[in-house]
């Protein structure tokens, strides 16, 4: 392991440390936080019975559901936008500002539009990721150097063969970081819509919680959105770096 | 010599402007013939439309006015058994040195033992063996040309192009890469037309040099070496050498000072 590493973990325990020390100390009281400790124990006890797992099944396959349209649909447009120069200058603007717009506000119209469902979760995730998708898209098809393109053509590759075997592979860690994007904000669009409104769902159980004094169940579901979270974007940051490094661009 | 395995025939090639702008007439009108099987360089000053011509004989482009014949047929597309290394690093990042040589073989219908067998023979010809599982980015600009050649040799192309390959390496890389080039030359058998700014390299690597005039390109010079084939980068010493150079300055220095001129008043 190596001593960055070893740091970071030393900051990850030292702070978890502090929160325990403040809690034990009554410093954080009871009410609002239980120590580290507990919220583990709890964790593992919600874990072990099962609780909330239908909740959980059904945030992560919104989440999943958002994200893999979101990404679909976004290298598609990108691809598309990469061959009409006129639409993208057209929608460049709308790319620029695009995360200035706070989505959620649309949440409430989503509501009325489609009912209390998946619908309007999913699509406040969609919303949220497809953008992030296609300007990195556009940002990979845009560095594809001109001479690979010419190597294609003279290796007598047809459009197809030469999107499939040069200009994808060439783009490959953009489309890796699009992924990574993707997915965060699908966990935040849909995680988000349930805090606000929904049936079930993490976001639901926690906000529910909340309104309850139950920290018993607050913090672990919690604690088990950060630990999913942050497992998937980590799966995709290896990749990411493994694809790098043999192009020695890391 | 069979003559005329490339044939142009009063070739221009125009470019659309942009908005507002006149027509960039680029090249020509041009005639050239390469013999089949020798070493035919083409200096002219920059923006002469040597890339052009390049790229009309690879395909790659069509001619505005005139014929382009490769063996003996109009080109169309990209002809078979024409090879192209660019000035570029065209490496594709995320293979490894074997299969971006192997890439240079995926449309030929060859078994895979034979595609092996070749990828191998272009691997030890380019002295590549060693790295033969090394990404690009662990090679060295010289290495990663070389790379280049052996895709486009590893075809077996009975002509192959030469954009500037040398262009963006040392000096002492680039003459030991003329070596290589002179050898693979006599060993494959093909004929070879590269493009070159470097007067020095042209004649000690080529049988005849065109030398273009500042744009729109024209033929203005054709220069015989008149060297032995089996020669290699020491040929520099040869008495005429000097002034070989020395005639293919005299005919660019004019037309580059035209470049130098006309660039120099349109950006300025």
């Amino acid at each position: 392991m190596s001593r960055l590493r070893l740091y970071q973990l030393a900051v990850i325990a030292g702070f978890i440390l502090i929160l325990e020390a403040l809690c034990l100390a009554g410093v954080i009281d009871k009410i609002t936080m239980p120590p580290p400790h507990i919220i583990v124990r709890d964790f593992v006890s919600m874990v072990l019975a099962g609780r909330y797992f239908d909740d959980i099944g059904k945030s992560l396959s919104n989440v999943l559901v958002a994200f893999a349209s979101a990404y679909v649909l976004g290298i598609a447009t990108g691809c598309i936008l990469h061959g009409y120069k006129t639409a993208r200058d057209i929608l460049d603007p709308l790319f620029a500002t695009y995360y200035a717009i706070p989505i959620f506000a649309f949440y409430p119209l989503f509501i009325i539009m489609f009912g209390l469902g998946d619908g309007p979760q999913l699509l406040i995730g969609l919303l949220l990721a497809v953008v992030a998708v296609i300007v990195t898209t556009l940002n990979g098809l845009d560095r594809v150097p001109p001479v690979l393109m010419k190597t294609a053509r003279v290796s007598g590759l047809n459009p197809l063969q030469t999107a499939l075997r040069v200009t994808l592979p060439f783009c490959a860690p953009y489309l890796l970081t699009a992924a990574k994007l993707a997915l965060a904000y699908a966990f935040i669009g849909v995680i988000g819509s349930e805090f606000i409104m929904a049936r079930s769902g993490m976001g639901y159980e926690i906000s529910y919680a909340y309104t309850n004094f139950d920290n018993a169940t607050m913090y672990p579901l919690i604690l088990m959105i950060l630990i999913l979270s942050i497992a998937a974007n980590s799966l995709l940051s290896h990749w990411e770096r493994v694809l790098l490094a043999r192009r020695g661009q890391k | 010599m069979s003559a005329g395995q490339v044939t142009l025939r009063g070739v221009t090639k125009a470019f659309p402007a942009g908005s507002g702008g006149q027509v960039v007439h680029a090249l020509g009108p041009i005639d050239i013939e390469i013999r089949k099987g020798e070493f035919f360089a083409v200096v002219g000053p920059s923006g002469c439309g040597k890339s052009t011509l390049l790229e009309l004989i690879a395909g790659l482009t069509a001619p505005t006015q005139g014929q382009i014949e490769f063996e003996g047929r109009p080109i169309q597309n990209i002809p078979d058994g024409v090879g192209v290394v660019f000035q570029e690093d065209a490496c594709f990042p995320w293979l490894n040195v074997q299969e971006n040589i192997e890439f240079g073989l995926r449309q030929k219908s060859i078994g895979p033992e034979e595609k092996a067998r070749r990828a191998a023979a272009a691997i030890d010809m380019m002295g590549l063996r060693d790295f033969a599982r090394s990404y690009p980015a662990q090679l060295s600009g010289g290495m990663r040309q070389r790379v280049c050649i052996a895709r486009t040799i590893v075809a077996q192309p009975r002509l192959i192009l030469l954009d500037e390959p040398f262009g963006a390496l040392d000096q002492q890389t680039r003459l030991l890469m003329g070596d290589e080039i002179l050898r693979l030359w006599r060993e494959i058998g093909a004929t070879i037309f590269l493009i070159t700014h470097a007067l020095d390299e042209a004649v000690m690597l080529a049988d005849r040099i065109v030398v273009m005039s500042a744009r729109p390109g024209q033929a203005i010079d054709l220069v015989e070496t008149g060297w032995p084939r089996e020669r290699d980068s020491r040929i520099v010493e040869h008495e005429n050498f000097g002034s070989l150079t020395s005639r293919l300055w005299k005919s660019l220095r004019e037309e580059s000072l035209k470049t130098m001129g006309r660039t120099g008043s349109a950006h300025e």
